[in-house]
């Protein structure tokens, strides 16, 4: 444990020295690349979701390349920061990053010119759908009931939380609403800091309806507080087999998710995209990576390089629309 | 009790044992750094505990927060520069009494009443997690906003100076907390295009800016204070029962009030400690001790933060709701060895979470001896030249502001507000009211405006369902008793201690 302790301390202050050297060096020649060490940037926190998925693939690819892979957290900004360091550093590939759905959020907002064509899309690793939450004792049995007590009720009687104001569930709320004809600000929006508060709410009898993806709401839902209605996807996640899809009981609907993948700056050498995808397939596939989102119920999707970049520009056009059905886009 | 066995089997695992004591010391020292956070402590140790067993990890971060925590009054006591927000609370307190000679007991208190704190605070999550827990569910957001309420009203018992000069810097603080997008809006403010302001600016480089660096900056521009009398420290817990024996009562209310705080969801440590010392200076019969160094005060708030750290694992343990930075940090790494959150976890892993609780008093006896070595080590820093102390402390604010998000922004951040921190203290605004504005602003606005939603705009749900109305009762008769006393004496003169 000694050894492993001062394993961690070696990496992150290696870690320091290889993004100031990644700064000045230009890429050279990439034929026996990696030859050095490299840094896997998360935007978020340490401890959050997104950083366990950021670490958990950073150790299965340490494996697989026979260089270390250090995660570094650049935080700030409500995940600016981090994802203008992945775009703005050297294409050598030596430094990559976790791009997550905000990068198809924030342009719309005038929050940065990024967008997800600033990046090399490499893979996408990680798929969550919403679910929509009530209370355990609500009356609503199933998402019809639901459906029709919020046509039922006048507009902004009922209450929905689960994120910030324009966050990735509050437009999962307004693309259900919009498909069922009603306005986006039919339910209400209560903003709050994440799921866990929402959740939180819901059981303390706050709010009506919580929409998030459903690992988010488990704890709340193993405690016998809320009970999960639907989730909005075209299949059920194995984690929760009980939970039934909107598409099963009121016909297709394409909704916003969040998603999770690995990319790097613009001009990535073709070379380096080759040897990079594939280890990263490796990831996907290898076993430590499937359980350790099995056991956090999250969703995996894989696809990569342009079928990725289609990807995140259709995850783009849907929260452009969302934005702007519900005001919250810059004009 | 086979699940007992089992968790004692777990806990004495060598490799948990050695987690342990690693992580202890790391704590503790991380905390005594002026500039470095026991919620950095907590982040940095992430990636570690990656290489570790389940209940290694877990314990590792245990350990390592609660003794953060405590040592994080050390430079409070010694240098004025508080290692965490939980400490701001009481520095000058413990800073008074460092210059009246009773720095040994200063410190003592503060480890003797942390560690007893947190014995306390994990009786309250073994005998009454469910009860605690059927507690912070029934807080609302209109609960919160009293709460919060009553939080900001502290920043004008605490401070020694004018009330004022208090409500002024806890105003400038609540402006502070207004900047980034993290409002109910979202809608960014005061970012002036700025990306990195987007998320606001957090408490932690507030806080590291207006106590550490501007102490810098002091130092630099004043000449050196008298040098303390150069002797050995006496014993440091030898007065401590007679403490203990004196103000029973103050712990006491400061273990109930601090796991009442730490087990709802968003107020931690922080909040304890505030509402714990301001309630010790209300309720004590010698008020006008208070800020010239009177151990009453540190007794409370020591007795407050470090209950409500173990009683922050409630919400946590059984919801994955974070009671606080830390508990954040610890139900991702729950999550990541696979101890998921949720009531399964005291059932079907009984064991484990026996070994918790084992953990969290092991953590808190060991703090004792640990603490005792942590505060030689550091007494000796009394001795040293200043010119020699403020250096490193700048540095270490830097590096401490870096850490946690490998970002620059973030020292920029903590050089203003070391500004903004000298040009106050000249002045006569107490710093410590501005950093209570940072932490209860953004809870203050959220919980308001997210209230008046779910009511439409009625503000009658403040004052209609129950717990909100006994808040609600308490805030307003607060803010009301001054005005009393002040009419009571206008009606009847005659020479009487002033309350307030």
């Amino acid at each position: 444990m000694t050894s492993f302790t001062r394993r961690g301390f070696i990496a992150s202050a290696s870690t320091v020295l290889a993004s100031s050297i990644v700064g000045v060096k230009p890429g050279f020649s990439q034929s026996n690349y990696p030859s050095r060490p490299i840094t896997l940037i998360c935007p978020w926190g340490a401890g959050g979701g997104t950083d366990a998925t950021a670490r958990i693939i950073a150790q299965v690819m340490e494996q697989k390349v026979g260089q270390p892979v250090n995660v570094v957290n650049r935080t700030g900004g409500n995940g600016v920061v981090g994802h203008t360091a992945i775009s703005t550093a050297a294409p050598d590939g030596y430094t990559i990053g976790l791009l997550t759905v905000e990068i198809a959020m924030m342009h719309w907002q005038g929050l940065t010119d990024l967008t997800p064509k600033s990046y090399t899309p490499l893979s996408l690793m990680n798929v969550d759908a919403p679910a929509i939450q009530v209370k355990a004792d609500s009356p609503y049995k199933n998402i019809k009931e639901l459906a029709d007590a919020i046509k039922a009720a006048p507009p902004g009687k009922l209450k929905a939380s689960g994120t910030g104001q324009g966050g990735i569930w509050h437009l999962a709320l307004v693309g259900w609403l919009q498909s069922l004809g009603l306005q986006p600000n039919h339910v209400a929006w209560v903003p709050s800091n994440g799921a866990a508060p929402g959740m939180q709410d819901l059981a303390a009898g706050g709010i009506d309806i919580v929409p998030c993806s459903l690992p988010e709401a488990r704890p709340m839902i193993d405690a016998g507080r809320a009970k999960s209605l639907a989730i909005l996807a075209p299949e059920r996640n194995p984690q929760f087999p009980n939970v039934p899809t909107l598409d099963e009981q009121m016909g297709p609907h394409k909704s916003v998710g969040v998603w999770r993948g690995i990319a790097g700056p613009k001009g990535l050498p073709a070379d380096v995209q080759d040897k990079l995808v594939a280890v990263l397939k490796e990831v996907y596939d290898s076993k430590e990576y499937k359980d350790f989102m099995s056991s956090r119920g999250f969703g995996t999707q894989w696809a990569e390089r342009a079928a990725y970049g289609q990807f995140m520009d259709e995850s783009d056009r849907q929260m452009g629309e969302a934005m702007k059905a519900a005001g919250l886009a810059k004009a | 009790m086979n699940e007992l066995v089992e968790a004692f089997r777990l806990v004495l695992a060598p490799d948990v044992m050695i987690a342990i004591l690693l992580s202890s010391i790391y704590g503790l020292v991380i905390g005594s750094l002026p500039g470095l956070s026991a919620t950095m402590a907590t982040a940095l140790l992430v990636p570690v505990t990656f290489y570790l067993s389940p209940i290694a990890a877990v314990a590792s971060i245990i350990a390592a927060s609660a003794m953060a925590i405590f040592s994080g009054d050390i430079p409070g006591c010694l240098l004025r520069i508080p290692g965490t927000p939980a400490s701001a609370a009481y520095t000058d307190e413990a800073y008074a009494m460092t210059r009246n000679g009773q720095a040994e007991v200063a410190l003592g208190a503060g480890l003797w009443f942390s560690a007893l704190g947190g014995v306390a605070g994990t009786i309250s999550l073994v005998v009454m997690a469910p009860m605690l827990a059927e507690l912070a569910l029934n807080f609302s957001t209109y609960e919160y906003f009293w709460l919060a309420f009553l939080g900001l009203m502290c920043a004008t018992l605490v401070a020694r100076s004018s009330p004022v000069k208090a409500i002024a810097s806890m105003l400038l603080g609540l402006l502070v907390a207004c900047i980034g997008m993290e409002n109910p809006g979202g809608v960014p403010r005061f970012t002036f295009g700025v990306a990195e302001l987007l998320g606001g600016i957090e408490p932690i480089p507030a806080l590291v800016g207006v106590f550490a660096v501007s102490e810098v900056i002091r130092a630099i521009v004043s000449p050196e204070p008298p040098p303390l009398p150069s002797r050995r420290f006496g014993s440091i817990l030898a007065g401590q029962l007679a403490l203990t024996r004196k103000y029973w009562r103050q712990m006491t209310r400061g273990n109930v009030v601090g796991i009442i705080i730490g087990v709802l969801p968003g107020a931690g440590a922080d909040m304890a400690a505030w509402v714990s010392y301001a309630m010790s200076k209300r309720f004590s019969k010698e008020p006008k001790k208070f800020g010239t160094g009177h151990p009453e005060g540190l007794v409370e708030a020591g007795a407050s933060n470090n209950a409500s750290l173990a009683s922050g694992w409630v919400p946590a343990l059984l919801f994955g709701i974070p009671g606080d930075t830390i508990t954040a940090i610890a139900i991702g790494v729950l999550y990541m060895k696979g101890l998921n959150p949720g009531p399964t976890l005291f059932t079907e892993r009984a064991s484990s979470m026996y070994a918790l609780y084992i953990i969290f008093i092991l953590a808190n006896i060991i703090m004792i001896p640990l603490g005792i070595v942590m505060i030689r080590a550091a007494s000796s820093i009394l001795r040293a030249p200043r010119a020699t102390i403020m250096p490193v402390i700048l540095v270490c604010c830097a590096v401490g502001a870096f850490a946690t998000g490998n970002n620059l922004f973030a020292i920029i951040l903590v050089a203003a507000f070391g500004v903004i921190g000298y040009v106050m203290e000249n002045n006569g605004f107490p710093v410590a009211a501005m950093v209570l504005g940072i932490v209860m602003g953004t809870m203050v606005e959220q919980s308001f405006v997210t209230s008046l939603i779910k009511s439409d705009g009625s503000l009658l749900p403040f004052f209609e369902r129950p717990v909100s109305a006994v808040l609600a009762t308490m805030t307003i008769a607060a803010l009301l008793w001054p005005a009393f006393i002040w009419s009571w004496k206008r009606l009847r003169p005659r020479p009487q201690e002033q309350a307030l």
